[in-house]
């Protein structure tokens, strides 16, 4: 059903991005051709493939790696913090000046809407080399390495689809402030912006092999993460592959970190604003199509008021616009992969086998590209799937509560500890289930909040360590 | 009649729950002073032993990282009191398992009680000196405190069975954190008078559980654990083999590895604030600010 006050169609336009037809691996400040088989990355939103991109396999992560070092040794780790700074300070100041191309090109070859990667985003992005920045000269003061901050060496980095440009930020920035080099593999579904990036680091005149990006799938990773001259692995991805990492590195020397996936509970109690709450619950679960590792995907609703906040929820879903992630209007992008979308709808079906109710708004959804309308799943029990998996997509599960320890008890109940979101206008029930619930980090009236002065990280099988403010640094000091 | 009087020998039991079982293996194990005299049996902790010991571990969980810090620094420095009020004992277990002199059984004593007391006075601090404020860019307020990580299996030293047993146990239970110890295979005396100290201090029943035995033996059932949130490795210094393959178990449900250094470490020196770092996580809570 199409809305009486339909809106025109606003695309951001693309002629601000020169996309090549292939990219080379970004190692020792130059691309150069990969020895792996190039894959091809698309367009999640038309299929259109956008270009081509080398595959690294061991020898061309040898290569990265050994680059990484040679300018560990000879150049970034004597060079002194305020210089440091300055490189990252330029670096900063570029991913402003063409943040309308990164944003653009992230919406492209990520598939999420224009409005998050402009305003969220790259923002972002740029905020945490800003922050960072500033460490680089002050380590002494940070707390960490008793006085005598030292850096670690090579950083083997490994970072998700979801937030291409972010994640790369989260891990470079902080890495390089602390006087290490790093060598960084992108997703293979989205590397166009970590390339991009490549070109930035070129612009700032980045000492070459100070920041190498390898592009490839999981075998890269895995000749990253084991490679024997990395120092450090830090990693941003499914859980799954969180283990396989840990087990990798045992016995090494190498200093890891870990963030892995969520199932958070988003707790909306009966005495909280119940229009902020619905804002809040949406932006927990459809911000960035729920490709978000600390989603709210597990909304807790006071039984007292579960139908009202149902009934506004499910009219305020039917207000989100679904399509072109280039529209300035759209709210929900495109699934990232065919593959991705294959696992969302499986999770979604089994929701339903399993007799969860299944509702979506009327949506049109565009005929290329992979697609998936907001949906909501309402009488979950913790027993199902749904309850218990990560979907990582935009579909919500509902379960209603009586009490504050049940609520508390029902959102401790996974093995998960990213995140959790608590409603409710009484100050000293936030600070108490603020208090009750393992997660690293809780909104309260609030949700999906990041800034680069915030540690981010979970408890339990989310993973270990701290991204972001002071506690980030301590990942890449010794 | 002869005046040789006949001794009582000893035959040690577990510390599981705030209780001194025996093990439910049935096994004990024969331990000797340095120069090959029998001292004492002590129990053979098995794999239900251990598992035993993470229930008691979890159940004291939420009642020992909700107290107070100020709560938990005095439990901790009435721990210390109380060693004082024993320390005949342990110079004792010291000599017999260390083979030190008097004076040296003496001084690492004081050491163990002074890392105790140094301790006891981090619980209210740890919290300000590794948590604060973040300056986030927009109207919210936001705080990072540290918490306790939850349930740490400790293997404890070989060498250093008084010392080095406080200066892997303190820093995780200062903070919050509820234990499960496999003491000294060859040096498990000072652990035993350590638990019986824990039973007469304030400590509840399950913060600390002390199993004595074998690390090789018992500390794979806890690495893989499902319900064990963070390992110390310390006790199986330089022993890699054994080593990767408990972290590699560890990794099962992601738990929180100290890893086990090439040799064992010096415990007299300023131990700095990793070990009570390593078994803690950063909860950041935000909330907006004029809305």
């Amino acid at each position: 059903m199409s809305s009486p006050f339909e809106y025109a169609p606003a695309p951001e336009s693309r002629s601000i991005v020169d996309i090549k037809p292939s990219y080379g691996l970004f190692i020792n400040g130059e691309f150069v051709d990969g020895h792996g088989k190039a894959f091809k990355t698309i367009s999640p939103s038309t299929e259109e493939v956008l270009s081509e991109v080398a595959e690294a396999d061991e020898a061309d992560v040898d290569a990265a790696v050994k680059a990484a070092r040679r300018a560990y040794t000879r150049v970034w780790s004597k060079m002194p913090g305020r210089e440091r700074a300055k490189y990252l300070y330029r670096i900063a100041r570029i991913i402003q000046e063409r943040g309308r191309e990164l944003a653009v090109l992230e919406s492209i070859d990520n598939g999420k809407p224009i409005k998050e990667s402009r305003d969220v985003d790259v923002p972002t992005v740029a905020a945490h080399f800003f922050y960072y920045a500033g460490w680089a000269d002050k380590l002494e003061y940070s707390g960490f390495g008793n006085g005598n901050p030292q850096p670690l060496g090579v950083a083997g980095q490994v970072i998700p689809w979801n937030f291409p440009l972010l994640m790369l930020a989260w891990k470079i920035a902080p890495a390089l402030a602390c006087g290490n080099t790093v060598v960084l593999k992108p997703a293979e579904t989205t590397p166009l912006t970590a390339l991009l990036f490549a070109e930035i680091c070129q612009q700032a005149d980045l000492p070459p092999g100070v920041v190498n990006i390898v592009t490839g799938a999981g075998e890269t990773g895995r000749a990253l993460v084991s490679h024997p001259d990395v120092n450090k692995v830090a990693f941003t991805g499914s859980t799954d592959v969180g283990r396989a990492i840990a087990k990798a590195v045992a016995g090494s020397a190498k200093k890891v970190t870990l963030e892995l996936g969520g199932k958070a509970a988003n707790i909306v109690f009966d005495d909280a604003p119940i229009d902020q709450a619905v804002e809040g619950i949406v932006n927990g679960i459809f911000f960035n199509q729920g490709h978000v590792c600390c989603a709210g995907s597990r909304l807790l609703v006071q039984e007292s008021v579960a139908d009202e906040v149902l009934e506004r929820l499910k009219r305020r879903m039917s207000t989100l616009r679904v399509g072109d992630p280039l529209d300035k209007n759209t709210d929900i992008g495109a699934i990232n992969s065919a593959e991705q979308l294959a696992r969302i709808r499986e999770l979604s079906d089994i929701g339903e086998a399993e007799g969860a109710g299944r509702w979506s708004p009327a949506c049109d959804l565009p005929s290329n590209g992979f697609w998936f309308p907001p949906t909501l799943f309402t009488g979950v029990t913790q027993a199902h799937r749904i309850a218990r998996e990560e979907i990582f997509g935009p579909v919500l599960s509902v379960l209603t509560f009586r009490t504050p320890s049940e609520a508390i008890e029902k959102a401790n109940n996974t093995p998960y500890g990213l995140s959790a979101g608590v409603w409710t206008d009484k100050g000293s029930l936030i600070l108490h289930m603020a208090n009750q619930l393992r997660a690293g980090v809780v909104w309260a009236n609030t949700f999906n909040k990041f800034d680069p002065t915030s540690p981010f990280g979970g408890y339990k099988e989310s993973g270990y360590g701290r991204e972001g403010g002071r506690h980030g640094l301590e990942a890449y000091l010794k | 009649m002869s005046d040789t009087r006949i001794d009582v020998r000893k035959t040690y039991k577990l510390y599981i729950g705030g209780a001194f079982p025996r093990s439910e293996s049935g096994h004990s194990y024969v331990v000797n002073d340095t120069k090959g005299t029998f001292v004492a049996n002590a129990a053979l902790a098995s794999r239900k032993d251990a598992r035993d010991a993470v229930i008691a571990a979890r159940k004291a969980f939420g009642g020992w990282s909700a107290k107070t810090a100020y709560n938990r620094a005095q439990i901790l420095y009435r721990i210390a009191e109380v060693m004082e009020d024993r320390r005949p004992q342990f110079v004792e277990a010291l000599r017999q398992s260390e083979g030190l002199t008097a004076a040296r059984a003496q001084k690492a004593l004081d050491e163990a009680i002074d890392r105790l007391v140094w301790y006891a006075g981090w619980a209210d601090k740890i919290t300000q000196v590794v948590g604060g404020a973040n300056p986030v860019a927009g109207p919210f307020f936001n705080l990072s405190t540290p918490e306790p990580t939850g349930v740490v299996a400790v293997l404890a030293p070989q060498e250093s069975s008084l010392l080095g047993l406080i200066s892997v146990v303190a820093p995780a239970i200062v903070t919050g954190n509820t234990v499960v110890v496999v003491s000294s295979y060859a040096r498990p005396l000072p652990a035993v008078t350590f638990s019986e100290v824990l039973a007469t201090s304030d400590v509840p029943g399950g913060v600390v559980n002390i199993l004595t035995g074998s690390a090789a033996t018992i500390a794979p059932w806890l690495a893989s654990h499902m319900d064990v949130n963070a390992i110390d490795l310390t006790g199986v210094a330089g022993d890699v083999e054994l080593a990767t393959a408990l972290e590699v178990a560890a990794a099962d449900n992601l738990k929180r590895v100290r890893r086990a250094p090439a040799a064992e470490p010096d415990w007299s020196v300023d131990p700095g604030i990793d070990a009570m770092t390593t078994f803690l996580e950063t909860k950041t809570v935000w909330h907006p600010i004029g809305v």
